[in-house]
């Protein structure tokens, strides 16, 4: 897909997450509208899926492991059509298949049940040695937080992808320097993930999560490693799109009120006009 | 027992146990100056916010790591330190729990883990929040005490009463407001069971949340002739046998009711004493071995069973 279609895309989406949340009443907009670019790349440009053949054998496996920023997700699947839109602002309603935190029986397209934090890089280790065993050429993407990586979890899961050199696992994380309790250095420092991943035998690779060229480059870098896991980590600007959101940890699991949202909903129209 | 006045009028007023909480670690932290609190990236939600106010040195922050969380506190306690270890029971002790078992437990150190978030009233964030087996994870540790208290005053007294004991506690609270069902008189015992009502045809023994639709089981079922008894079982272990087994004696039928599966809970705890040692028919009302999933808390608990009319029919099948 081009650039100026991808643009739009995103921009439909984080459209969207504003007003499921609104309509849901709780949730996490931070995470979700920041990452809106990366899924339109991969759902639109980067995986190898087929919407009406969610499970088909020789399909590209997305783990989302910070599972409170499914809205972007549900938003992606279903303008990939995965399933109808309108399905979009049940969110986190009784009986719907769009749970608060994904629920992998609940929805055609999620590959793992998440919400728990630190233990999706794990699952999406044991898919790609799995595939690697039985020689098929399946990618594995798994999405991260920053805030995961304070979990030890994660950083076994990093020893293991090394150790087992899974060059079919491409782990994109969410460097957005937000959690609950505020600013991730302040909470508990992270320092610069890139060297910690280069250090334990990964290939790296630092974006801007918010550039659409750059994102599709990083990925297409990524594939191509051969011998080793790599790691995207992608400086993202948590609630990007709507300015009073941007870099405010207190917009890490709260819904927008209707005069909020309507704001946010008039800046995105506003962007959008600007790409067309 | 005398109740609030106002219970079961629309003027009751509602507040969460963890608020409670919040309140009574602020006063044993003035009473006792080693009382320390710990979070893992939970501070407001876990009420924890006047605490870091007045005693900011004693608080810790670990970040999102709740299995460090359950070690540093077992540590902080091994030189002396009360740590009280906040996050959602889901993670601790649901994340953390060999942690929990070895280090503390095993160590026999005096750490309160509080998990703020339990049950269905989780509400929208869904089923990977909802811990539904916290208890039975718990009360299975060798000396590990079990608190369920059931409304916000409660929750203070029973945080203000477990940092006065040396023993490790897991200090089980609710994110929903709950009406109000005691006062700040009521008195308040680890290990011993409140009779709140009298009966003498059935005995609702609840815990947390499930307290206050116990007692309005037991007002619906006095119009229709039931003498019903209702026990808050606030101390899960140790749990109050004596209290049980007069129960059985008297009203010779018990239902018990809680927020959690329906395997290894209260009713479980229940279960061990009275067919060991007074064998009566029983009811056990909980989750009934599912998950539980996204949405208002009052839809989730009509949806799953566990309301005031379940309670009450529960109580007419075992007189039948
Ligand atoms: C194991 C676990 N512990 C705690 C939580 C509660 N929690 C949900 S999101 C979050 C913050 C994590 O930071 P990050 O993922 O970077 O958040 P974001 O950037 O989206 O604001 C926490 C602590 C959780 N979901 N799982
Ligand atoms: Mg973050």
């Amino acid at each position: 897909m081009e650039l100026k279609a991808l643009t739009l895309q995103a921009n439909t989406i984080r459209q969207d997450i504003i007003r499921m949340l609104t309509e849901a009443g709780s949730g996490h907009p931070g995470g979700s509208l920041g990452m809106a670019d990366i899924f339109t790349v991969l759902y639109f440009d980067f995986l190898s899926i087929n919407p009406p053949k969610p499970d088909a054998i020789d399909r590209d496996y997305l783990v989302l492991s910070n599972g409170h920023i499914c809205p972007v997700l549900y938003a992606t699947l279903a303008h990939r059509g995965f399933f109808p839109v309108k399905k979009l602002v049940t969110l986190r309603k009784l009986g719907s298949p769009l749970q608060g935190h994904p629920h992998r029986e609940a929805l055609p397209g999620l590959e793992s049940s998440s919400g728990p934090l630190g233990s999706g890089l794990s699952q999406a280790c044991g898919m790609a040695k799995g595939l690697l065993i039985d020689g098929r050429k399946n990618r594995v993407v798994c999405l991260t937080s920053d805030g995961e990586h304070q979990e030890g979890n994660t950083w076994e899961a990093v020893l293991f992808a090394a150790k087992y050199r899974l060059s079919n696992l491409i782990e994109i994380i969410d460097r957005n320097n937000i959690q609950i309790d505020g600013r991730t250095e302040e909470v508990m420092p992270l320092g610069s993930i890139r060297d910690k991943y280069h250090a334990f035998g990964w290939h790296t690779i630092e974006i801007d999560g918010n550039d659409i060229n750059d994102i599709k480059k990083a990925l297409a870098e990524a594939d191509a490693v051969a011998d080793k896991p790599s790691v995207i980590v992608a400086h993202v600007v948590p609630g990007k799109g709507v300015s009073f959101m941007e870099n405010q940890y207190q917009w890490h699991g709260k819904a927008p009120s209707k005069e909020e949202a309507a704001q946010a909903l008039l800046e995105l129209a506003k962007a959008r006009e600007g790409f067309s | 027992m005398k109740l609030n006045p106002d219970l079961f009028t629309d003027k009751v007023k509602k507040e969460a146990t963890r608020i409670g909480f919040g309140l009574g670690l602020v006063a044993a932290a003035r009473a006792d100056k080693n009382v320390v609190a710990l979070t893992a990236d939970l501070a407001a939600s876990t009420a924890l916010g006047d605490f870091i106010k007045e005693f900011p040195e004693r608080f810790i922050q670990v970040g999102v790591a709740e299995q460090n969380l359950a070690a540093v506190a077992s540590g902080l306690a091994h030189v002396g330190k009360i740590p009280f270890a906040t996050s959602f029971s889901m993670f601790n002790p649901g994340r953390n729990w060999e942690q929990i078992r070895t280090t503390i437990g095993y160590n026999n150190q005096p750490v309160k883990i509080v998990g703020t978030h339990s049950g269905l009233g989780v509400g929208e964030d869904g089923a990977t929040h909802q811990a539904l087996e916290d208890i039975a994870i718990t009360r299975v540790i060798p000396g590990m005490v079990v608190l369920s208290p059931c409304d916000a005053i409660q929750a203070k007294q029973a945080t203000i009463a477990a940092a006065k004991t040396a023993s490790p506690t897991y200090l089980r609270l609710n994110r929903q407001r709950v009406p109000t069902i005691f006062s700040e008189d009521t008195s308040f015992e680890i290990g011993k069971a409140q009779l709140v009502r009298d009966g003498k045809d059935v005995t609702i023994i609840a815990a947390g949340p499930m307290l206050y639709p116990a007692l309005v089981a037991a007002e619906e079922l006095g119009k229709e002739g039931i003498s019903a008894a209702v026990i808050n079982m606030h101390t899960i272990k140790p749990l109050d046998s004596r209290a049980i087994v007069t129960a059985a004696r008297k009203t010779g039928r018990i239902v018990t009711v809680e927020d959690h599966q329906i395997h290894g809970g209260l009713g479980s705890a229940v279960a061990e004493v009275v067919v060991q040692e007074c064998p009566v028919p029983m009811n056990i009302l909980g989750m009934p071995d599912k998950y539980g999933e996204s949405g208002h808390v009052e839809q989730l608990f009509v949806k799953f069973g566990l309301t005031e009319k379940e309670i009450a029919q529960m109580c007419r099948v075992l007189l039948r």
